[in-house]
């Protein structure tokens, strides 16, 4: 059995965005590049398993599409335990274009468990691992945080609505997973960072895709006004506030 | 011509998010000047299905069926992209909820059709068609042109309200051609919990952070919870710790929310904290530490012990109510 994680490049969650060209692009000034945190847990829970006795899995693969600058990123991930690499040499423009070209790569050779990130935290788009199924004519189950492999069979835990459902699948089939399905990301250790620059990582040619949406402009949320300061001794005077001004009780 | 919203129903009834996303529709489609369907998947009976009509539905589709008791991307997708075809759709909008992320993207691929995910408002622009969608985790806004002549969006939650207009809404009953399809998934268990207000459905949330100092100090936040009619949630730490479920846990990584009123009891305010709550239309916060970066993003604040504010405000919501 082969995993297949699909990961993106994105900047680190405490960077603080800043636009230039008239709004137009992401100021990269100063900005730490990492793996998008939730591909990052579904990489984690990828190797648990490969490493639990009796594993199915034989190798854990991980995907990317992006220039020469997510060569680090996904060094990374070599270096925190993936068997090998793909990077297709491609600005990914949109998540249409991005599943499009990862999909071609799959359809040449068929992964049992391809495994995405529910949003990246850059685009916050949820849609690459739905796409990648409806491309590959697979299924797929979102809101994942949970992924058990017992011989042949696969659960998987579903969030819903208050609750969560455990479903049964055969595979292939793509799964968008978010917190839970790993507690905390693995961190690469030294010997993996050596390992890492060992490992394969191929450099795949993108087909020609055209991108259906366009970011033509980024705005900065308003300042909010300040905060109105209530005295502890007086939180009466809170609830009229809310209920007057506000109107929210 | 038509816009197209899909009405997820939960056991046969709508949520407010249903009638949003009509409301939101309705708009659209005066703005295309064309009309809105909804299309409901699964057994709802007629008299709930009329209620969209209160909300500018002047079509509904229903699409009967047991197999549709549990969502199966695949097939849903099937659906509504033949429901899509049928009504000749400009425009197909779902809600930006786990069943929205679920089907919207596959929809995309399969009508090869542009898709804004988590958009604001209606669009800022018709031709070319662009529209206003959160980016970087809420700390931006990014304006999209979709260059397909189908579009899907996806409406974030609690972004738009609603709007009553009373008409009567046609219903029909829509047989999709299942022949292609996927093999499914099986539901092997379900665990719910009964009777408790769902985080991303509150219109209020009392939210308590590493400032509570223990699990078992979580009482007088229930208490208060209980009081408003509120959710409640919790920070980062407070779930890795296992004081409070990880389904409570706000932020970056965890639930993304955006109620009418959001209290942070005892939270900083960390940039990734911010990010799941910032969206929120009212922000209180009560804290000990008046430099909190919480209190850059709230409209109300108590520097104060939440051991001591919370029966404080607890009492005054009581004599209010009595």
């Amino acid at each position: 059995m082969r995993i297949l994680i699909c990961l993106s490049n994105v900047p680190d969650t405490t960077t603080k965005v800043k636009f230039k060209d008239n709004n137009t692009v992401l100021d990269k000034t100063g900005i730490q590049w990492i793996i998008n945190p939730w591909d990052e847990l579904a990489l984690t829970r990828a190797l648990e398993l490969k490493e639990s006795p009796n594993s199915a899995v034989e190798k854990v693969t991980v995907i990317t599409v992006g220039l020469q600058d997510a060569e680090a990123t996904i060094r990374k991930a070599l270096a925190i335990g993936a068997d090998d690499a793909i990077r297709i040499n491609a600005e990914p423009v949109d998540a249409y274009f991005v599943a499009m070209q990862i999909a071609e790569v799959v359809k040449i050779d068929m992964y049992d468990i391809i495994l995405c990130g529910i949003e990246s935290s850059d685009y916050n788009g949820s849609m690459v691992g739905g796409m990648l199924a409806e491309f590959l004519n697979i299924p797929s189950v979102s809101a994942v945080s949970a992924l058990n492999i017992k011989g042949e069979d696969i659960t998987l835990d579903r969030e819903i609505d208050g609750g969560k459902e455990i479903i049964s699948i055969s595979s292939p089939f793509v799964a968008i997973v978010q917190k839970g399905i790993s507690i905390e990301p693995r961190i690469a250790s030294m010997r993996g960072i050596i390992m890492a620059k060992k490992k394969p990582l191929s450099i795949v040619q993108p087909i020609e895709a055209e991108a259906i949406t366009e970011n033509i402009e980024f705005e900065l949320p308003e300042p909010k006004a300040a905060c109105k300061m209530i005295s502890p001794d007086n939180v009466k005077e809170l609830i009229e506030l809310l209920k007057n001004e506000a109107k929210v009780i | 011509m038509s816009v197209l919203v899909y009405t997820e129903n939960w056991d046969g009834r709508f949520k407010k998010l249903a009638f949003e996303l009509v409301s939101y529709a309705g708009k659209l489609a005066q703005m295309l000047n064309t009309s809105i369907t909804a299309i409901s998947i699964g057994n709802v009976d007629n008299s709930e299905l009329s209620k969209l009509g209160h909300y500018g539905a002047e079509k509904i589709l229903t699409v009967k069926g047991d197999n549709f008791n549990i969502l199966d991307n695949g097939l849903f997708t099937t659906v509504i992209s033949q429901a899509a075809e049928k009504e000749k759709s400009e425009v197909i909008i779902l809600s930006h909820n786990n069943t929205g992320k679920a089907i919207a993207p596959r929809l995309s691929a399969k009508l090869k059709s542009g898709i804004v995910s988590s958009v604001i408002s209606v669009p800022v622009s018709l031709k070319p068609f662009t529209v206003i969608k959160k980016v970087y985790s809420g700390k931006a806004f990014s304006k999209v042109i979709v260059k397909t002549e189908r579009k899907i969006l996806t409406l974030a939650q609690n972004s738009y309200g609603l709007t009553e207009v009373d008409k009567q809404a046609g219903i029909e009953e829509f047989t999709p051609d299942m022949s292609k399809d996927l093999p499914g998934l099986k539901v092997i268990n379900t665990k719910k919990q009964k009777g408790k207000i769902i985080l991303t459905d509150a219109e209020i949330v009392v939210s308590g952070g590493r400032g509570m100092k223990s699990p078992d100090n979580w009482g007088p936040i229930e208490e208060l919870a209980e009081l408003l009619g509120a959710a409640t949630a919790c920070s980062r730490p407070v779930s890795d710790e296992g004081w409070r479920p990880h389904e409570e846990h706000t932020g970056q990584t965890g639930k993304i929310i955006a109620p009418n009123l959001y209290i942070a009891v005892g939270i900083s305010g960390a940039i990734q904290h911010l990010a799941g709550i910032s969206s929120s239309k009212n922000i209180v916060a009560i804290n000990t530490d008046k430099e909190a970066p919480i209190f850059e993003v709230a409209d109300y604040g108590i520097v104060g012990d939440a051991f001591k504010v919370l029966p404080e405000l607890i009492k005054a919501i009581k004599e209010v109510k009595s």
